[in-house]
């Protein structure tokens, strides 16, 4: 284990170390030398461009995107998006000197210079607002140097023109003198910004580092730090430990020349690394990669507690145990001895946190092996330890070594790792389509499936529909075996991919798995199938969902089409019904008529007709309505219809005649008539009513003349009107002027048992005459 | 104020709890002071959820009824607009925003239970869709009317279903119950009888696949869920209701737990004066088992609320005579404490008293005997298939068309529809007494089922009727030992079907089953492992019942009397689209045309 101090250098109280992650796998016949190179943080791909300086201007450049590890990944011609270039006139007009990519709150930013020396920043380059910045004094051309800095939610930019430092944000430019550094110190040559924005390097051409924070307020320290090196330096880069130190929590300077890589403390001490090809460095959270041609390192802050745990004759717990678990298995008592010493200064459990905590830290398995044995022996001898983090971390490990593989490319270390979460770890997977490696790690992690791997079947299908060389069929069951029912998984976003894509026929296969019916429903408009997504609107119970697609279809079709669709859905049917009712009154009729629904029709025309003032309209409409009626087979209503119409047109020649007498009265309908003849009963007109009962055949029968008689007590004129009352009412009407011999005539002569009955009981004892034939009546119904 | 939700079996503050919560954001989002223009009808079942000290916590300092026309003054940031999803209340709103000057107004609008494509493209059509911030939905399905009722109140339910073939109110049914199953876990099994009971559950467990993975992980509350279709019994609903509050709803109609009666009976009278001005205004009562004595007495037939109201009389008076054996200083003091408390049993004994004096003057006319009479006949079979006399002589009298529609749909209900000759001939009459316009109505009774002609010469209502043992000769009123006591006799069919789901079973009445509309069906939801409950012996199972077009408060009577049963092993939770009793059920059947004047 003495080797692993090997490649440590000291720095001040710290040490560095450079570790090799990868021999890459590319094969770079020219190396780094001529080519633009840029990677992505947290162990992300490298883009490659090669020879662009050498190149013809018309050639096309091609653009090639490497794993971490040098495995191709994609290569395509550069092709320059002019969306962005629309969005402002300026930009448009002159030329891009510059850009430089930046982390915001809101996400990936962008920020150029154009060729008017103007910068003009978006903070999202998702959702594209080019915001301008206001004009720099003096600059012509782009400045010396510049970076973005991000603070408090603003963006600004920090720039170096001439010997003045400018920052730049919204609304001004203001000049600035960063604190310590003399102006003897001469121009601003190079600088750069820590990962997370806290603090500033600025590299002058008379070779002074200043560092500090990036909000200029402080100063950390200003050195020369190679006495020699009067050549700017290719690369500058501030790299700062994640590991907390107490005293000094000071970043270090990365500067990397033609052939020296060299790292500045805050003091004048420096480590120097010579360098043998061309490199790269990309800054990252807790160190710095540094890509060659032929290998890729990581330059970092060895953590405190690896220091502690592995520094040369360290009593550190961690140390302590570690030793004591390699004489455990040498078999040795010394074991005994390393761990009575932790133990009686009560140091196991912080030996066994230390031990795990450093595993996370180290890149090589064996040590991290070793590490872990080691805190797992320590873990014994402790009674109510939580295992969690050793659990935790162990997993862990297992995720980073396997997608540290050179195959996968990932060189997360465990701080990274912790800082870009497991959720944004999958998704690169999956942008990379390792599903199954992405769906071992949900399912090893214990992910919801919600989240995990329902989310990388997802991007599975997504993919696989895109797949030109497979028939529809074949995808589509693929996809089904495969994403089954799992939950969050939409098959209608599938769909809609596929129908991106061109693939219809697999869209609406695909949309088949879906279970939400009113999913389906939007994409299926979309593609056309109107019917379908009819079918499915009505079959997802949501009302609104399908009066969407009846609106949809209405605006679509010929009026003919239309009907004829809904036809075949009578809930769609019923549906757009019940809005015509309350919009389109006019359209009920044409559905009605379409479907020859006599009934329904007849119903349409008598609501109608009450909203119809005149009366000639209105007893039209009632004669459609008996039309339909009749055509319905409703006998019945057809002749209550006839007869209300009767009723309205008697009522009318009543208005006629009598004037406004009448008219006052309230005509409701139907007991119009019983009021005419109450009132001219009232005002004893009985010759009045004898002819209006003779004008016309009374629409309501004749027994209400005879009740509106003997109400005022009247029976003369009540007598008049029982002959002409229907047989069915004869009886009630004798009764009703008490004639009970004709009521009994009437009732044995219709054999009526029940009309017998009632007329027995307004007999009264008196009526023996009558009481007897109609007993008699009675019995011979009864035998017969 | 909710506590008595939960008092329950099943605590339904929670659902109330969920529903407020949902307020509060929504009124957070519209920051300032606010002003809310109510849709009328959703007054009533907002009062269930909150209260207006709620809505002024969240800055609401006026409020109106929507209506045409300007907009009363109000100096407030925002204007809100909470309305059902109706086009007619669009125009309205429209009218509203369109009429308002004040630029700096920021509209918006909840929709009640549901967004609606619809109505949002009618704001857009009258140009004022763009005015509005925020529109949005506050699903309110299921409000909680007591501690183990729930209601929808989407009054047209039925209409809707059986009539228009809009099945709407079967998806907020659906959706409403997925929420209840979101707080109360997922119920393991369901039941149901009926067409709409069936769509109901195809919906619930197409629902369920759909959030397949949101896996629920609360333990199951319900047991069982049992949808039952209004029209597999259509009699229930037409007969007089005998319970104490179903006979409240039946004379003066319960809305949202309030009742309005009229105010002579409870006029305040002061010792020593006479009261000299009648009050006018109709005293507003809130029942609900809040209030203890009204628990008591609610599901109890009429003709055993007096014995009930003397007794708790005594007990009050007995109480208040404890102050002359409190002799001691700490007696008075735990006499005073209880003070507050028997006050207020006695002014709810005497508001009790009050109103049962006031049915007893109607359940001793002679008019409401009649009516019962005939009701009885019917239901127990006698003469069904002839013209009534009474329904003559009460068409000839020109009683309410309602009462005359109820007997007629009632006969036909018990003679499984009625003969050509009687349906038409009591058409006829109803038309020319009450006018040709309820050609409608009529038709709309015949849709729904409730009125139609005998088509098979089998009357088969006398089978379920002896199978069911929908009569009970000897109906106990006092201590009753089965439903039928809620109607005097008449055992509520939707009840018979739910009793004997819970024991024996469905299978011991296939052929009965068979006779009733619609498919019934029985279906399992799995419950994730881990939930299945470990029941305690003895302990009761509990049933939620949803009355699918409707329920009446003697149902829920009967339901509670079956909860109560000892041997029962059972605990109902009722849930239905509305609170029905005939008069209201018949009215939403109704076409009423406006009356024109020419």
């Amino acid at each position: 284990m003495a080797f692993i101090t090997a490649n440590w250098n000291p720095l001040g109280e710290a040490f560095y170390r450079k570790t090799e992650l990868y021999e890459m796998c590319w094969n770079l016949r020219d190396g780094l030398r001529d080519s633009l190179v840029a990677a992505a943080p947290y162990g992300g791909p490298i883009a490659l461009l090669r020879e662009p300086l050498r190149r013809s201007p018309s050639s096309r450049p091609q653009l090639e995107i490497y794993s971490a590890s040098g495995v191709g990944i994609a290569s395509f011609p550069l092709v320059v998006d002019s969306s962005c270039r629309r969005s402002k006139q300026e930009v448009v007009q002159t030329q891009v000197l510059e850009a430089k990519v930046f982390h915001s709150p809101y996400g990936t930013g962008v920020a150029i210079v154009t060729g008017s020396s103007r910068f003009t920043l978006a903070t999202n380059i998702d959702d594209l607002k080019l915001r301008r910045l206001p004009e720099v004094p003096g600059l012509q051309g782009k400045p010396s140097c510049w970076v973005v800095l991000t603070q408090d939610r603003q963006t600004k930019v920090l720039l170096s023109n001439g010997l003045d430092l400018y920052i730049v944000d919204n609304t001004s430019c203001t000049a600035v003198v960063p604190p310590g550094l003399s102006p003897q110190a001469g121009s601003v040559v190079h600088m750069s910004v820590s990962f997370s924005y806290k603090y500033l390097a600025l590299f002058t051409d008379s070779g002074h580092l200043w560092t500090g924070t990036s909000n200029l307020f402080t100063c950390l320290s200003v050195c020369l730090p190679v006495c020699l090196c009067i050549y700017q330096p290719l690369y500058l880069s501030l790299c700062l430990t994640r590991c907390r130190r107490p005293k000094s929590q000071q970043p270090s300077v990365v500067l990397m020349w033609d052939r020296l890589l060299l790292v500045a403390g805050v003091c004048n001490d420096t480590i120097q690394f010579p360098l043998e090809d061309p490199c790269v460095l990309i800054g990252e959270l807790d160190g710095v990669r540094i890509i060659s041609s032929t290998n890729q390192e990581l330059l970092q802050e060895v953590p405190l507690v690896c220091q502690d745990i592995f520094k040369i004759a360290s009593m550190a717990p961690g140390a302590l145990l570690l030793e004591a678990h390699r004489e455990y298995e040498k078999l040795s008592q010394k074991a005994d001895e390393y761990l009575r010493e932790i133990k009686e200064q009560s140091m196991l459990g912080e030996a066994v946190k230390q031990c795990v905590e450093a595993a996370g830290h180290e890149y090589d398995t064996n040590t991290q092996k070793s590490l872990m044995r080691a805190a797992s022996f320590g873990k014994c001898f402790l009674t109510d330890f939580s295992p969690d983090q050793f659990v935790s971390t162990c997993r862990e490990l297992r995720v980073l070594n396997s997608v540290r593989e050179s195959s996968v490319g990932l060189p997360l270390t465990h701080a990274q790792f912790k800082q870009m979460t497991v959720q944004v770890l999958i998704d690169r997977l999956v942008y990379r389509q390792f599903y199954p490696l992405a769906i071992e790690i949900c399912r090893y992690l214990k992910i919801p499936d919600y989240q995990g791997v329902s989310r990388v079947l997802k991007h599975w299908a997504s993919c696989k529909v895109q797949q030109k060389d497979l028939s529809d069929e074949a995808i589509a069951r693929a996809v089904c075996v495969k994403v089954g029912d799992s939950p969050g998984v939409s098959y209608s976003d599938i769909a809609a991919r596929a129908y991106e894509c061109g693939r219809t026929e697999l869209a609406i296969k695909l949309l088949d798995f879906e279970a939400r019916s009113g999913e389906q429903v939007p994409l299926l408009l979309k593609m056309k199938r109107s019917q379908l997504a009819l079918s499915k609107a009505v079959e997802s119970g949501d009302t609104d969902l399908v009066y969407t697609v009846v609106s949809y279809l209405k605006n679509e079709m010929n009026r003919g089409d239309f009907f004829m669709t809904l036809r075949n859905q009578p809930v769609a049917l019923s549906l757009y019904r019940q809005f015509c009712k309350l919009q389109e009154q006019e359209t009920l009729k044409d559905l009605y008529n379409q479907d020859d629904d006599h009934q329904e029709l007849a119903n349409y025309y008598v609501t109608a007709s009450y909203k119809e003032k005149r009366l000639e309209s209105r007893l039209s409409l009632l004669q459609s309505a008996v039309d339909e009626y009749n055509k319905a087979k409703n006998e019945f209503a057809a002749k209550a219809t006839e007869d209300e119409m009767r009723l309205l047109r008697f009522q009318r020649k009543l208005d006629d005649e009598k004037g406004a007498g009448l008219l006052g009265l309230s005509l409701q309908v139907g007991t119009g008539v019983v009021l005419v003849l109450k009132s001219l009963a009232e005002k004893e007109e009985w010759e009045e009513l004898e002819k209006f009962s003779k004008s016309k055949k009374s629409p309501i029968g004749y027994l209400a003349f005879v009740e509106v008689c003997m109400k005022c007590n009247n029976k003369y004129e009540a007598k008049k009107y029982v002959s002409k009352v229907t047989p069915e009412q004869k009886v009630k009407a004798h009764l009703a002027v008490s004639d009970l011999e004709g009521a009994a005539d009437a009732a044995i002569e219709r054999r009526n048992e029940a009309e017998m009955g009632a007329v027995l009981s307004r007999c009264s004892a008196s009526d023996r005459l009558v009481i007897d034939r109609l007993n008699r009546a009675r019995a011979g119904a009864a035998k017969k | 104020m909710a506590a008595h939700l939960s008092y329950g079996r099943v605590n339904l503050n929670i659902l109330r709890e969920a529903a407020r919560k949902e307020l509060r954001e929504f009124l957070d989002k519209c920051a300032g002071s606010k002003a809310i223009v109510w849709d009328e009808y959703l007054t009533g079942p907002f009062g269930l959820i909150a209260q207006y000290s709620l809505l002024k916590e969240h800055e609401v300092e006026k409020m109106f009824t929507l209506k045409s026309g300007r907009l009363p003054s109000a100096d407030v940031k925002n204007i809100i607009f909470f309305v059902r999803p109706r086009l007619e209340l669009m125009d309205i709103i429209a009218e509203n925003v369109f009429r308002c000057h004040h630029s700096s107004r920021d509209f918006h609008i909840l929709f009640v239970p549901r967004r609606s494509m619809l109505c949002e493209q009618r704001l857009k059509e009258q140009g004022v869709l763009g005015s509005f911030i925020n529109i949005d939905e506050y699903i309110l399905d299921l409000i909680p009317y007591d501690g183990d009722l729930l209601s929808m109140e989407y009054e047209s339910a039925f209409r809707e279903c059986y009539l228009e073939n809009d099945q709407t109110s079967l998806y907020h049914t659906a959706k409403g119950l997925m929420t209840l199953q979101a707080l109360y876990g997922t119920i393991p099994q369901i039941y149901g009888k009926g067409d709409c009971a069936r769509h109901v559950a195809n919906m619930m467990l197409r629902m369920k696949r759909e959030f397949a993975g949101t896996q629920n992980q609360i333990l199951p509350v319900f047991d069982t869920l049992l949808l039952l279709d209004r029209n597999v019994d259509l009699l229930t609903p037409l007969a007089t209701q005998l319970t104490y509050e179903g006979l409240i709803d039946e004379i003066y109609g319960i809305n949202n737990g309030y009742v309005k009666l009229p105010p002579e009976k409870f006029a305040q009278k002061k010792q020593g004066e006479a009261s000299k001005d009648l009050p006018t205004e109709p005293k507003k009562l809130q029942l609900n088992s809040a209030e203890e004595l009204y628990a008591e007495i609610r599901d109890k037939n009429f003709n055993a609320v007096g014995a009930a109201l003397s007794k708790k009389a005594k007990i009050i008076s007995a109480a208040f005579e404890e102050r002359h054996n409190a002799k001691t200083v700490g007696e008075i003091k735990q006499f005073v404490s209880q003070l507050p408390h028997m006050q207020a049993a006695r002014s709810s004994l005497a508001n009790h008293t009050s109103i049962a004096e006031l049915i007893k003057d109607i359940t001793t006319s002679e008019a409401f005997f009649d009516n019962l009479t005939v009701e009885q006949e019917f239901m127990t079979g006698v003469d069904t298939d002839k013209v009534n006399t009474y329904i003559e002589d009460c068409i000839a009298q020109k009683d309410p068309l309602i009462k005359i529609l109820r007997l007629v749909c009632m006969q036909s209900v018990c003679n499984n529809g009625l003969k050509q000759k009687v349906l038409d001939y009591y058409k006829r009459e109803i038309l020319q007494t009450y006018g040709y316009e309820h050609i409608l109505t009529l038709n709309n009774l015949e849709k729904g089922g409730l009125l139609k002609p005998q088509t098979s010469s089998r009357n088969n209502y006398p089978t379920i009727r002896k199978t069911l043992k929908l009569w009970m000769e000897d109906a106990n009123e006092q201590n009753p030992n089965d439903i039928s006591y809620v109607y005097s006799g008449y055992a509520p069919l939707s009840i018979r079907l739910t009793q004997v789901l819970a024991r024996p079973g469905w299978r011991s009445i296939e052929e009965v089953l068979k006779m009733l509309p619609g498919p019934h069906f029985e279906e399992r939801q799995q419950l994730p492992s881990g939930l299945h409950k470990k029941r305690q012996q003895g302990e009761n199972r509990t049933t939620l019942v949803f009355f699918l077009g409707g329920v009446t408060y003697a149902e829920i009577a009967a339901l509670r009397f079956l909860s109560q049963m000892e041997d029962s092993g059972m605990e109902y939770i009722i849930a239905t689209t509305k609170l029905v009793n005939g008069t209201t059920w018949i009215k939403s059947l109704m076409d009423r045309i406006p009356p024109s004047c020419f």
